[in-house]
């Protein structure tokens, strides 16, 4: 009888101990993983510049305006040009077709297609996301390349005059960015669709039955209730496709024929972008070669964080200010 | 008396308006099918080679004269209504022939090469441009260095979602969710350089199915980390409260009140993270190596991965290798369609129930 209230007085005392002390395991452990994550990307920045720092030091040409990718050579001189220019030409290829495209496919899903057919096309769009990247490669090589043939030409012909569209070397395979930029537009067209879709649905109902009630077509409700509300949420979308398509490595080597020229002439294989160089000559690269190799993944790696990073901070200021939720 | 004659010389004027003015309702399928037929007729005897541009073609009438004959029936708000709804269905066809195109043709080519010698067989002894062969030790390859990636980045991704959600308060907190989503966009093959730097030419390792695990859980924490503090959010904060009511401490309450709550959810996560670092090329590229022979210990030596497989086989230029890549395709996109079914089963299954 006497005993029991202390007992239990201590067996509390412990037990809240205990709790005390598996509180701060548990609190540093997940703190601790918290800040893993912080470590590894400023190790990456750091490891990466360093290494590109090693290659600059040997560098006989400019980095940012040679064409050559020669960083083995007894002078060794490599630059990014090339590079900067195939990467962004294809990536706004694959926007140019893939934003509007997702963009009408978002509407049919969320505000068009009767739903029966809504729903598993969502689904499958959702699966279609996840097709890893080297069988679109494989496709874009065997199956899209021999069929490019016909518009590249009807291109050629009819909108040479563009510059752009002026194939010089007719007959060519057609192994160029403008095909580059097909198949990445492929890529990302399901995960600029899934992530429009989901801003679209939603969107307030009351907005469009107000425009429906006053007589606005459906259009005309889409017009004015559903993307200007969707519009903060398709541009992060497109940052987010544009992220992704900057960084494609295998599906860009397997269709682009690579070569060290920078020429507007879309339909002209040639060219090359960061990623595709880095997985092309990363094999056979000797020291200072793979050095190169991290200073144009350094420059890639940046590219990414800034697109990525606004797409972010778009998403982040639509929270604040959205009448939704 | 008069009211009512007005009403009734109204009345059919007012029906005229609201239904003889509109085309029919077969009309944009009507539409659809004239313009395929001008399509296909223009391409023949234009002579254009390429079904793609008798599919443009056939869409541009479609949109087209969709447009124009709105226009002149039913006036311009309606044609431009119909404009847009015929530039949506568009839209989702062209969307539609690509990815069905690629899943058609995968399957088409791969059927045929995929077999019990093809899944049981790896490439000793065989040459690249012969028959026969296998992705057996690339099946292994991959099994291991996803299995390894997964369990380094899925704890840490768990333990930072733990944090964000259940601790984050301050700059810290807002540091890491920014870094995760920009992490999120980290370019693979960057992933791979990293490692190689640090693994590789600082540690001085050898290449192997571990480094390439490396990179992997790389790519795959932000995503593990995003999806399940998304899920740990969902977990209705009364939970929490009658758990604390009741004393117990804040850890015990996250491990046995807030996890399994959202255990659902956070699985299905971990398994579209992992489906997606499935198909990775670029980083096993640069730190597996590639081999030709089954090898089981993904610490030492080079090992095979199934992506890197159906590279170094495109790459071998010739109608087996294609061949073997494409069946390598299928049974990587059957892989990562399995995990993916399975993922969104478990969600439906188990999602977080809603606090009553």
């Amino acid at each position: 009888m006497t005993s029991s209230p202390p007992a239990a007085a201590r067996g509390g005392a412990r037990r809240s101990r205990d709790s005390r002390r598996g509180d701060s395991i548990f609190f540093n452990l997940s703190r601790g993983s918290g800040i893993l994550l912080l470590v590894i990307m400023a190790a990456i920045a750091g490891f990466l510049t360093y290494r590109s720092f090693l290659a600059f030091g040997h560098n006989e040409g400019n980095f940012f305006t040679t064409f050559e990718w020669l960083p083995d050579a007894p002078k060794p001189t490599f630059g990014i040009a090339v590079l900067v220019f195939g990467t962004i030409a294809s990536s706004v290829i694959a926007m140019a077709i893939a934003v509007p495209v997702a963009i009408g496919v978002a509407l049919f899903i969320s505000h068009y297609a009767p739903r029966r057919i809504a729903q598993p096309f969502a689904y499958l769009v959702d699966l279609l996301a996840a097709v890893p990247s080297i069988v679109y490669g494989l496709w874009g090589a065997l199956f899209l390349v021999p069929h490019m043939s016909g518009l590249t030409s009807w291109l050629d012909q009819y909108l040479g005059w563009t510059y752009i569209f002026d194939s010089t070397k007719n007959g060519a395979s057609p192994r160029s960015l403008f095909t580059v930029g097909i198949v990445l537009a492929i890529m990302i067209l399901p995960i600029i669709t899934a992530v429009s879709r989901e801003v679209f649905k939603q969107a307030p109902r009351m907005h469009e039955e107000a425009a429906l009630a006053l007589g606005a077509t459906r259009w005309e409700m889409i017009r004015t209730a559903v993307l200007p509300f969707g519009r903060p949420g398709v541009i992060s979308a497109s940052m987010l496709g544009l992220g992704r398509a900057l960084g494609e490595t295998i599906a860009v080597a397997t269709v682009l024929s690579s070569s060290p020229v920078l020429s507007l002439h879309l339909l002209d294989p040639g060219g090359g972008t960061f990623a595709q160089n880095i997985a092309l000559r990363f094999g056979e690269a000797g020291e200072n070669g793979r050095n190169a190799l991290m200073a144009s993944g350094l420059v890639l790696f940046v590219i990414t964080l800034l697109v990525n990073g606004a797409a972010r901070m778009i998403i982040a200021r639509r929270k604040e200010y959205s009448g939704a939720n | 008396m008069s009211a009512v004659t007005d009403s009734v010389a109204v009345a059919p004027q007012l029906r005229r308006g609201l239904t003889t003015n509109r085309l029919p309702k077969w009309a944009p399928a009507g539409i659809a099918a004239v313009a395929i037929v001008l399509g296909v007729l223009i391409g023949v005897l234009g002579d254009l080679q390429s079904r793609i541009q008798w599919g443009l073609i056939a869409g541009l009438l479609f949109v087209g004269i969709t447009y124009g004959l709105s226009a002149k029936v039913e006036g311009r708000r309606q044609a431009k209504d119909r404009l847009a709804t015929s530039v949506v269905w568009l839209a989702f066809v062209l969307a539609v022939i690509p990815l069905a195109a690629l899943t058609f043709y995968t399957l088409q080519q791969g059927a045929g090469v995929v077999n019990g010698w093809f899944l049981n067989h790896s490439m000793k002894g065989v040459i690249s441009t012969e028959a026969g062969g296998g992705v057996y030790h690339a099946l292994i390859g991959t099994l291991e260095q996803v299995a390894l990636a997964t369990l380094m980045a899925a704890p840490i991704g768990l333990l930072t979602a733990v944090y964000l959600v259940e601790y984050g308060r301050g700059r810290l907190a807002k540091a890491v969710t920014f870094f995760v989503d920009v992490m999120t966009g980290i370019p693979s093959i960057v992933a791979g350089l990293f490692i190689l730097s640090l693994w590789i030419l600082l540690f001085g390792f050898q290449y192997s199915g571990f480094a390439g695990s490396l990179a992997l859980a790389i790519l795959m924490m932000p995503v593990v980390v995003r999806s399940t503090e998304e899920m740990l959010k969902l977990v209705p904060n009364e939970l929490r409260e009658a758990s604390y009511a009741l004393g117990v401490p804040k850890w015990k309450t996250i491990l046995r009140v807030v996890l399994p709550t959202a255990i659902g959810g956070i699985t299905t996560g971990v398994m579209l993270a992992v489906a997606r670092i499935t198909g990775e090329t670029a980083p096993v590229m640069m730190l597996v190596f590639g081999s030709d022979i089954i090898n089981g210990n993904p610490f030492e030596g080079p090992q095979q991965s199934l992506p890197l497989y159906i590279w170094q086989q495109y790459q071998s230029n010739n109608e087996f290798g294609y061949a073997r890549a494409w069946g390598a395709a299928l049974v990587l996109i059957a892989f990562v369609m399995a995990l993916n079914l399975v993922a969104r089963a478990i969600a439906r299954w188990r999602s977080p129930k809603s606090g009553h």
